[in-house]
Formats: structure tokens, C-alpha cells, sequence
């Protein structure tokens, strides 16, 4: 087991940079997601972790063990594809025990290690399958089994649940992590699904056309995003654009909006402030009083989308559409068409520097 | 999924049986009829066509057992078949995986042009080239004596490796277009996977990679080996009098001594036996497959 530094990484091809000045510290036992849009450099950059493609410049180290020209065999990494990438020639047994066969291991310690990785995804069953014999969600785990069978130092996965069903995908990231958690090991997850990065990860990295936008634990990403784009990619945010007032911004019709008492900008800058919908208040009662919610903004309701649990709310406001979720209660049911009023705390306002 | 494969051609067979009809027909005109009219001729004493008096007889297959010739020939036949389908592996089955694995776009296509070029080109051409390469004061011979600073003497013509350059020439692309095709299937995530498990290159070749194109490896192989078994044109012009094969000698029935029935029995005891290995080796090949 072993933490991973990924520092001042670049790759280019051709002219394009798929990865640019790229700085991780993947901490040793933990669950990171790499999230990030389709052709951010993802994969790119979990393969030069694997050891698949190697960075033009940056270093790379495994366990503190510096590895940019090691070659993929000799990483001892574990690493799970996204179309699973079974041996189609072997038995779902074979397939697991390739690893420790390659290297020599003797026959009766294979066989029992074997047993071992299929029980952990509970598949002890169906060593003697082929995988063409199996579903999308026991190859998943013959794969994940396979890849963690020879203890390897760090597991790599890439979109490893992107063709699941929706069900099946989240009985897979339950299982992922009670596995990860089981044997403790240092784990990158790429995926491009925000849910599954918030829900599993403990730390979360977001990756933008080859640059890291940003990384830390998802409360920490999710509360405080440090750009535009950070916030809308991971969760929903309405955003709205202004100049800085110092601690918050100044909408061109002259409203004001407060951010935290943290917030610090220099006045006059440009300046954004993004909001969860789900910490916007609304409500009809124009001329009341909300001291904790200082924020206030006058609205039309355009639609109500009902979800069961919560109904979302699209608010006209100024030319822009506002996105408010409120739990459902079995009160305060909203008419498209209504006057409304939104109120929210500073504290639920991020300020955003924008150039 | 082959099990689905052969319920869903079974119940399709009936619709499909229109499309199929003048495939049958073209085989039953051209194949069948000709060839029944040989397995006819080789039980004859004369060609009908002759105008002489003819009988049934066994002494056409007779005359394979009498001589020990034949079976000579024979044997040298299968072996050469064995040795150019070897070579035709060594060289054709790299030459494949480099094609399907590593180039890719324009300098694919230019190289798989130069592949199959001997494919296009006719078959007497192709082996008259040859000759001018191999024979003394030809264009090898020439070629190394003009940069090596000793004189040496190369003739190759007229030679058993000669038969053997000027078939692995004429069938490596068999062997190459099929094992291209099994190579481009395999997804290169296998390898990466092999290799991410710890693997070399060669441990994926061996473990992955050559048993999931075997299919690709048995159907070039058997293109190869039947014609080659019963192949003249290359040992007649390029081995001279080495160039004595099995082939050549159901020629000279046909073309040279007019002795038909005998040239058609000699062929069937060809085909039999090619069929024989065939059946034999089929379910030691599928297992490997
Ligand atoms: N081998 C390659 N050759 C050329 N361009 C590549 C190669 N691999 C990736 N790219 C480019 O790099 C960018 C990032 O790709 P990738 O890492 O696969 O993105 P992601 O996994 O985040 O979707 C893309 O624009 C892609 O086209
Ligand atoms: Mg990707």
C-alpha cells in the first residue's frame, strides 16, 4: 500500500494539452475521484499513473518511489477498464489468477488467493465461467477481483460503473467502497458522474481541459467552489455575475448580494457569486422580515418540476432563471405564474473571483 | 453465443434459401459435375474421349500402392506443405500483429498494399520474377557480389529452398489477412490489462495474444497447406529437376502423358488424405483455439 504524488505533470499530443501542470497528492489508503467532463484528461492522467503513457515533463511517484520511466509491469498497480477487459480465452478463475501466475506463484497458493479475491466480490461461485457467461455487474467485480488479487499498490479505476444501469451502478459503489475500505487500499476513481464522485470519494480532484480547477474533501468542494465552473460541474448552483463589493458583489441593476463573512475580494473586480438551490428560501410574503436570510430577490415562478421528495422551482428574475429545490412538506405549493420571493443567509453565498 | 448463432441460421434457413439457391447452383455446375465426371474418369482403364475401347478399374488407386513413388512424392509434398505454412506463420503472423497493433493509418494501408500485392499479381509472373532473382548472375547473385568485397556464387534456382521462397511468396498473404483480421478483434484494453497485471510483452503475447488469434492462425494455415500439398508451377519453373512433387507428377497425367483416369486417382488420394489430416487435427486446433 502506498500514497501516490503526482507533481507538475504535462502531456501533450501533438499540439493539444491534455494535461497541463497537473499536482496531486493521492494520500496512501484513501478514495480519490477524478471528475471532470469528457476530454478533461482523466484518463490520460491515470494512465500515466498506470504507466501506460508517460508524462513529457513532472514526476510521478509510487510509495515515495519516483516511477515516470517505470513501465506498467513493474508498478505493481492494479487497474479496472471500463469494458472490463476480461481475458475472453479463460475462465473467470484464470482470468483472476493471471496476475499471480505471471509471476510464478505456486499453483496451490494461487488457487487459494483466487478463492479468496472471488469470495470478496462474492462471486466464489462462478470461477469455472466463462465471461461471456456473466452480467455487465459480475464482470465488473471479476475485474475488480483480478485487479486487486495481486495486492497491488494502488488500484486504478477508470469509469469502472459508466455501463451499469443506474440500479446496479449504485449497489456497485457500495460494494467498491466496502471492498476499498476492507483492504485499506490507495485508490484513483475517474468517472464523470458528480453523484458517484460526491458519494464515494474522500477526496475529490476536478480536472478541466487538462488543468486542475480543484481538489479536497466533497463538503469542502461542494460548500466553498473556487470558480464558475467548479461549482455548477459538481452539484447544481445558480450563479449570478457582478462587481465586488468586498464581501460580496453589486448586480448591474444595483442589488446587492452578501456572500459569508469569510469572503474577501478586492471591491470594484468582477465578481460571481453561486448559490445551492437547495439553501434558497421562497416564499410569497413580500414585506416580511428574515434577519438570518439577508438576501432577498423579487421573482416570478416560470415552472415547478414535482420529484416527489422535493419540487424544484424555475424563478424569473432580471433575464435569468433561478433554480430553488424545496423539500416537500405538504406546504407552500408554488403556482407557475406566482409572484415570489427568494431569500437566502450570506453564509450560503460563495464569492467568486472571475477575470 | 455460438449456440444462438446456429439456432437462429436454422430457423432463417427457409427464408434464406433464395438467396442461397444460386450459390448451390454456381457450386453444382461448376464444381460438382466437373469433378464427378473426374471421380468417374479415375475408375476408367481409358479416356472415353479417346475413341479406344474402355473398362472400370481399380488399377488407377492400384498403381499409388504398386509404386512406392507416389508415396514418396507424397510424403515430400506434405512436408513441403508443412515447411512453407511454418515459414508462412513466421514470417506472415509478425507482419500481422505489426499491421494490426502498431502502425497506424497512412503507413497501414501503404504496407498492407505491399502485403497483398503478391495476391494481385499473376501467379506465372510472380514465379518468372523469381527465377530472374535467384538464378546465377541474376539479380541477387549481382546484388551481393557488387557490395560484398569476396566473390560468392549464388544460385539458387533449380533448388528446393527456391520452391520453397516462391511459395511462402505467393500464400504469406492468406496467412497475413487472417491473422490481421483475429488481431484487430482483440481489444488493445486486453493488453493493457495483461500488462497492468504484471505481464511482459511477450507473457501477454503467449498468453493472450496467440491463443485469441489461433482462430486466425488454423483458417491461414489451412488456405496454405491444402494447395501447397498439391501446388506444380512452383517446383516445375522454380525447382527444375528437384521440383519433382506430387503436384507435378498429377500434372504430367493431365498435360504431358494424357493418362487422366490415373492424374484423377492421384488427385483423389490427395484429397483424401488432405481431408484425413484435416479431421485429425481439427479437434486438437479447436481446443487451441
Ligand atoms: N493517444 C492520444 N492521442 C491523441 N490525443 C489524445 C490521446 N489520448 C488522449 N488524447 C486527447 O487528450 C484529451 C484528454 O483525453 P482523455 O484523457 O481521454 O479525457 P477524459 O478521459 O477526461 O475523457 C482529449 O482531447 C483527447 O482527444
Ligand atoms: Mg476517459
Amino acid at each position: 500500500m502506498a500514497g501516490v504524488q503526482v507533481s507538475n505533470v504535462s502531456r501533450s499530443f501533438g499540439a493539444h494539452k491534455a494535461l497541463d501542470d497537473v499536482s496531486i497528492d493521492f494520500a496512501d489508503g484513501g478514495f480519490y475521484a477524478l471528475l471532470g467532463p469528457s476530454g478533461s484528461g482523466k484518463t490520460t492522467l491515470l494512465r500515466q499513473v498506470a504507466g501506460f503513457d508517460f508524462p513529457d515533463s513532472g514526476r510521478i511517484s509510487i510509495g515515495g518511489e519516483s516511477v515516470e520511466r517505470v513501465p506498467v509491469e513493474k508498478r505493481r498497480i492494479g487497474m479496472v477498464f471500463q469494458n472490463y477487459a476480461l481475458f475472453p480465452n479463460m475462465s473467470v478463475a484464470d482470468n483472476v489468477a493471471f496476475g499471480l501466475s505471471v509471476r510464478g506463484e505456486a499453483k496451490a497458493v494461487i488457487a487459494s488467493e483466487v478463492q479468496r479475491a472471488l469470495d470478496l466480490v462474492q462471486l466464489g461461485k462462478l470461477g469455472g465461467r466463462r465471461p461471456h457467461q456473466l452480467s455487465g455487474g459480475q464482470r465488473q467485480r471479476v475485474a475488480l477481483a483480478r485487479a486487486i488479487v495481486t495486492k497491488p499498490r494502488v488500484l486504478l479505476l477508470d469509469e469502472p460503473l459508466g455501463a451499469l444501469d443506474k440500479a446496479l451502478r449504485v449497489d456497485m459503489q457500495i460494494e467498491l467502497k466496502r471492498i476499498q475500505r476492507e483492504i485499506g487500499i490507495t485508490t484513483i476513481f475517474v468517472t464523470h458522474d458528480q453523484e458517484e464522485a460526491l458519494t464515494m470519494s474522500d477526496r475529490i480532484g476536478i480536472l478541466r481541459d487538462g488543468r486542475l480547477v480543484q481538489e479536497g474533501p466533497p463538503e469542502e468542494i461542494y460548500d466553498q467552489p473556487k470558480s464558475e465552473f467548479a461549482a455548477t460541474f459538481l452539484g447544481d448552483a445558480n450563479i449570478f455575475r457582478g462587481e465586488s463589493t468586498g464581501n460580496g458583489i453589486k448586480l448591474p441593476d444595483g442589488t446587492a448580494i452578501a456572500a459569508g463573512a469569510g469572503a474577501k475580494l478586492a471591491a470594484g473586480a468582477k465578481a460571481s457569486c453561486a448559490v445551492r438551490p437547495e439553501r434558497i428560501r421562497i416564499a410569497t410574503d413580500v414585506e416580511a422580515q428574515d434577519a438570518a436570510n439577508a438576501n432577498m430577490l423579487k421573482g416570478q415562478v416560470s415552472k415547478r418540476i414535482f420529484a416527489g421528495n422535493n419540487s424544484t422551482y424555475f424563478v424569473e428574475r432580471g433575464g435569468q432563471t433561478l433554480k430553488v429545490i424545496v423539500q416537500n412538506t405538504g406546504i407552500d405549493r408554488l403556482a407557475e405564474g406566482q409572484d415570489v420571493v427568494l431569500r437566502w443567509a450570506p453564509e450560503s453565498t460563495v464569492l467568486i473571483a472571475t477575470s | 453465443m455460438a449456440a444462438q448463432g446456429a439456432t437462429a441460421s436454422r430457423s432463417g434457413l427457409r427464408s434464406a434459401l433464395p438467396l442461397l439457391a444460386p450459390a448451390y447452383l454456381w457450386l453444382t455446375v461448376a464444381i460438382f459435375l466437373p469433378l464427378s465426371a473426374m471421380v468417374f474418369f479415375s475408375f476408367m482403364t481409358e479416356l472415353p474421349l479417346s475413341g479406344k475401347p474402355w473398362a472400370f478399374t481399380l488399377g488407377n488407386y492400384a498403381a499409388f500402392f504398386s509404386q512406392s513413388l507416389y508415396l514418396t512424392l507424397l510424403l515430400a509434398s506434405l512436408r513441403l506443405g508443412l515447411v512453407v505454412t511454418l515459414w508462412c506463420i513466421v514470417i506472415g503472423y509478425p507482419a500481422a500483429y505489426v499491421l494490426a497493433k502498431v502502425l497506424k493509418g497512412r503507413s497501414r494501408e501503404a504496407i498492407f498494399l505491399l502485403v497483398i500485392l503478391p495476391f494481385w499479381s499473376n501467379g506465372l509472373v510472380r514465379i518468372f520474377s523469381w527465377a530472374m532473382v535467384l538464378r546465377e548472375g541474376g539479380i541477387l547473385d549481382t546484388a551481393l557480389n557488387a557490395v560484398l568485397p569476396f566473390k560468392i556464387n549464388i544460385d539458387l534456382m533449380y533448388s528446393y529452398p527456391a520452391v520453397i521462397i516462391g511459395l511462402v511468396h505467393s500464400y504469406v498473404p492468406y496467412m497475413v489477412l487472417t491473422c490481421y483480421l483475429t488481431l484487430q478483434a482483440i481489444d488493445d484494453s486486453l493488453i493493457e490489462a495483461g500488462r497492468s497485471l504484471g505481464a511482459s510483452r511477450l507473457q501477454v503475447l503467449k498468453r493472450v495474444i496467440i491463443p485469441l488469434s489461433m482462430p486466425g492462425l488454423v483458417a491461414g494455415a489451412a488456405l496454405i497447406f491444402v494447395p501447397v500439398v498439391g501446388s506444380f508451377m512452383e517446383p516445375r519453373i522454380l525447382g527444375g529437376r528437384t521440383g519433382t512433387f506430387y503436384g507435378t507428377v498429377i500434372e504430367d497425367q493431365f498435360v504431358a502423358v494424357f493418362n487422366w483416369p490415373l492424374g484423377a486417382a492421384l488427385s483423389f488420394i490427395l484429397l483424401a488424405v488432405v481431408l484425413i489430416i484435416l479431421a485429425v487435427a481439427s479437434p486438437v486446433l479447436r481446443r487451441a483455439a
